[in-house]
C-alpha cells in the first residue's frame, strides 16, 4: 500500500557526491518464527535492492533475514548529469516494488 | 502510617493493627504523582541513531504510515462516497491541534473516545462506511496522519466536566495492581522511573508520540497496543481494544501529560 | 567408546565409538548460527585470500535500545576512483539463526564506501564487516554488541 520514501537532494554540483536515503514497507518475515501452535511462519523477506542512475546501477544490496522490517537504505553516489534515479526492490513471493527520482546536476 | 497505628493498635489489638498496616502497605500501589517539572518525555532517553530516527521524517518508518493516511484522507469511502478532506479540507489546518486534545468526549457514546474511534464514528456516521479494525493498516495511517498535524504542540486535554469521572476511573486503573506479578501501573512509572527493569529503562510512560513506531514492534502501533503490552507483560488479561478501560487509561495519561509537547510519530524501543 | 545409554540407536553407539570422543548419546545440532559458522560464512565468500584488520569503521551502537531494529553505518577508507575502490562490504553476524545479515556492492560511481541500515540482532554478539578491494584484497573490523530483551513484549 505505502509507497517507497526516497530521498535525493533537489540539485547537486558536477561530481559532488550526494547521499540518497531510501524506506519500503515489508514485513521481512525471517521464516524462523513460529505461530503459536508450532507452525513456522514462511520466509517473505526483501532479497535484492538496487539503485541505477541513468540505466547504470551504482548500488546493489543482497538482503537476508537479519535486515530489520521496513527496510532502509541510506548510500552515496557521484552527480555525473541530470537524469533520473531507478530504485527496484525484489524478494520473495514475487514481490517487486520499484520508484524513481530526478536529479538535477549543475 | 505507622503513627496510625500506634494509635489504633491499644484500641483495637494487635494482631488487627498489623493487618490493618499491611493494608495501607498494599494500597501504596497509588503511586505518588510526578511532580510536574520533572515529567520527561521517552525521546529524552532515547539513544542517538533512535533520536535520529524519530527526528528525520526521511528515515523516520513511521512516514510510510503517514503517508498512506495522507492518501486516505483524500479518497472517498462508503455509501455516501465521501473523503475526509470533503468535510475537513487541508487536514494540515483543520486537523491541528485535534490530536492533542484527544480523547475527547462523544455525546453519541455518552462517554470518551480516542482519536481511533473518533475516525471510526466518522467513517460509520459521515462516510456511510465500515469502521477500520484496531491496529489494522488504515486506522494506524490516518491516526498517524491526524496526530502528525499536532506534532510540535502541547498536549492539552479538554477542560471538559463531562470528562471528569472518566479521567478518575482511568487514575483508579493506572493505580491498580493487576496480573499474576500483581503491580499496577503506577509502580514503575511513577515510583521507578529512571531505573532498570531487566536492563531496559523504565519511562514515566508520557504518552507523547502516539502512533508510535516501536522498534520492538518492527510496525507502527497505537497506545492501547501498548498498554495491552505492559498487561501482558504483568501477566493480567489485556482489555480489549476500545474497551472502555483502555480508552479511560488513555484519557487519564493524557491527562496526566498535560503540557508536555507531542512528537507524533515518535520512535521508541 | 562409553556405556551406551538406553534409548540409543546403534547408529549413536558406533558413531561414539568412531568419534572417540564423543557422547554415547546423540546431541542436537544449534539450529542457529555459531562463531564457527561465520567463519564458514566468511569463508564462502572470501575464499582463502587472507583478511586484514583495518580500513572498515563499523557503526553499531555498544548497547542497543531493541534488537530487533539496531542502527548499522559501515564505511571503507578508499578513494573510489576507478582503478582502486571498494567492491563489496559484507556484513556477518555470531549468534542470529543466519551468519549473513548484508552483502552490499559497490563500485567507482558510489563516490563513498559507506551505508548505513537497519538489522537485527537475536542475542548479544560480534558483527563483522568485511570489505573486498579492487585489487582483491579483504579487509574487515568487527564490534562487539550487548543486546536486551524488552522486559515486557507482546504476548501470545
Amino acid at each position: 500500500m505505502a509507497r517507497p520514501l526516497i530521498n535525493v537532494p533537489a540539485k547537486v554540483k558536477r561530481g559532488q557526491v550526494f547521499e540518497i536515503k531510501t524506506l519500503i514497507s515489508h514485513i521481512m518475515e525471517t521464516g524462523f518464527r513460529f505461530t503459536t501452535t508450532g507452525d513456522k511462519i514462511p520466509r517473505d523477506i526483501v532479497t535484492t535492492f538496487s539503485c541505477s542512475y541513468n540505466g547504470e546501477e551504482i548500488f546493489r544490496a543482497d538482503l537476508y533475514p537479519a535486515i530489520s522490517a521496513n527496510p532502509f537504505f541510506d548510500f552515496f553516489t557521484v552527480a555525473t548529469e541530470s537524469g533520473t534515479l531507478d530504485f527496484k526492490w525484489t524478494g520473495d513471493n514475487g514481490f517487486a516494488e520499484s520508484a524513481t527520482a530526478k536529479i538535477v546536476v549543475e | 502510617m505507622s503513627l496510625q497505628t500506634s494509635r489504633v493498635a491499644p484500641i483495637i489489638g494487635r494482631a488487627t493493627a498489623v493487618a490493618f498496616m499491611l493494608v495501607a502497605i498494599a494500597s501504596a500501589a497509588n503511586g505518588a504523582d510526578i511532580p510536574l517539572d520533572q515529567r520527561r518525555s521517552g525521546y529524552l532517553d532515547l539513544g542517538r541513531d533512535s533520536k535520529a530516527m524519530q527526528d528525520d521524517d526521511t528515515i523516520n518508518p513511521a512516514t510510510l504510515w503517514v503517508q498512506d493516511g495522507e492518501a486516505l484522507w483524500n479518497q472517498k469511502a462508503g455509501a455516501a462516497n465521501r473523503a475526509c478532506a470533503d468535510c475537513h479540507q487541508d487536514a494540515t489546518v483543520s486537523m491541528k491541534g485535534v490530536a492533542a486534545r484527544y480523547p475527547a468526549f462523544s455525546a453519541a457514546r455518552n462517554g470518551p473516545v480516542n482519536l481511533e474511534q473518533r475516525i471510526n464514528l466518522c467513517r460509520s456516521e459521515h462516510q456511510q462506511a465500515q469502521p477500520f479494525a484496531y491496529e489494522s493498516r488504515e486506522l494506524l495511517a490516518l491516526t498517524a496522519y491526524v496526530g502528525r498535524q499536532s506534532r510540535g504542540m502541547a498536549i492539552a486535554p479538554p477542560d471538559d466536566d463531562r470528562l471528569a469521572p472518566f479521567v478518575e476511573a482511568g487514575r483508579k486503573l493506572f493505580n491498580r495492581r493487576i496480573g499474576q506479578i500483581d503491580m499496577s501501573c503506577a509502580q514503575c512509572h511513577d515510583d521507578n522511573w529512571g531505573k532498570k527493569l531487566a536492563g531496559s529503562l523504565i519511562p514515566q510512560a508520557q504518552p507523547t508520540g502516539y502512533p508510535i513506531y516501536r522498534l520492538e514492534w518492527q510496525s507502527l502501533g497505537s497506545l492501547q497496543r501498548r498498554l495491552r503490552n505492559c498487561m501482558t507483560g504483568l501477566r493480567a488479561e489485556a482489555y480489549e481494544y476500545g474497551a472502555p478501560e483502555n480508552v479511560n487509561l488513555e484519557l487519564f495519561l493524557m491527562w496526566r501529560a498535560r503540557g508536555l509537547q507531542l512528537e507524533t510519530p515518535a520512535v521508541r524501543p | 567408546m562409553g556405556k551406551a545409554k538406553p534409548g540409543a540407536t546403534r547408529r549413536a553407539v558406533m558413531l561414539g565409538g568412531l568419534a572417540g570422543g564423543l557422547a554415547a548419546t546423540i546431541r542436537l545440532e544449534p539450529a542457529h548460527a555459531t562463531p564457527e559458522r561465520m567463519r564458514v560464512a566468511i569463508r564462502t565468500v572470501v575464499g582463502e585470500a587472507s583478511i586484514r584488520k583495518g580500513r572498515v569503521d563499523l557503526e553499531v551502537p555498544p548497547l542497543v535500545e531493541n534488537g530487533n531494529t539496531v542502527s548499522l553505518a559501515v564505511s571503507v577508507d578508499s578513494p573510489m576512483t576507478a582503478t582502486d575502490y571498494v567492491k563489496a562490504i559484507h556484513v556477518f553476524n555470531e549468534k542470529n539463526p543466519q551468519p549473513n545479515v548484508i552483502s552490499v556492492h559497490l563500485g567507482p560511481r558510489a563516490g563513498r564506501a559507506k551505508f548505513s541500515t537497519r538489522f537485527r540482532l537475536a542475542d548479544s554478539q560480534i558483527v563483522t564487516a568485511i570489505a573486498e578491494m579492487s585489487d582483491g584484497s579483504f579487509w574487515s573490523a568487527s564490534a562487539d554488541v550487548i543486546v536486551t530483551l524488552a522486559a515486557c513484549v507482546e504476548g501470545i
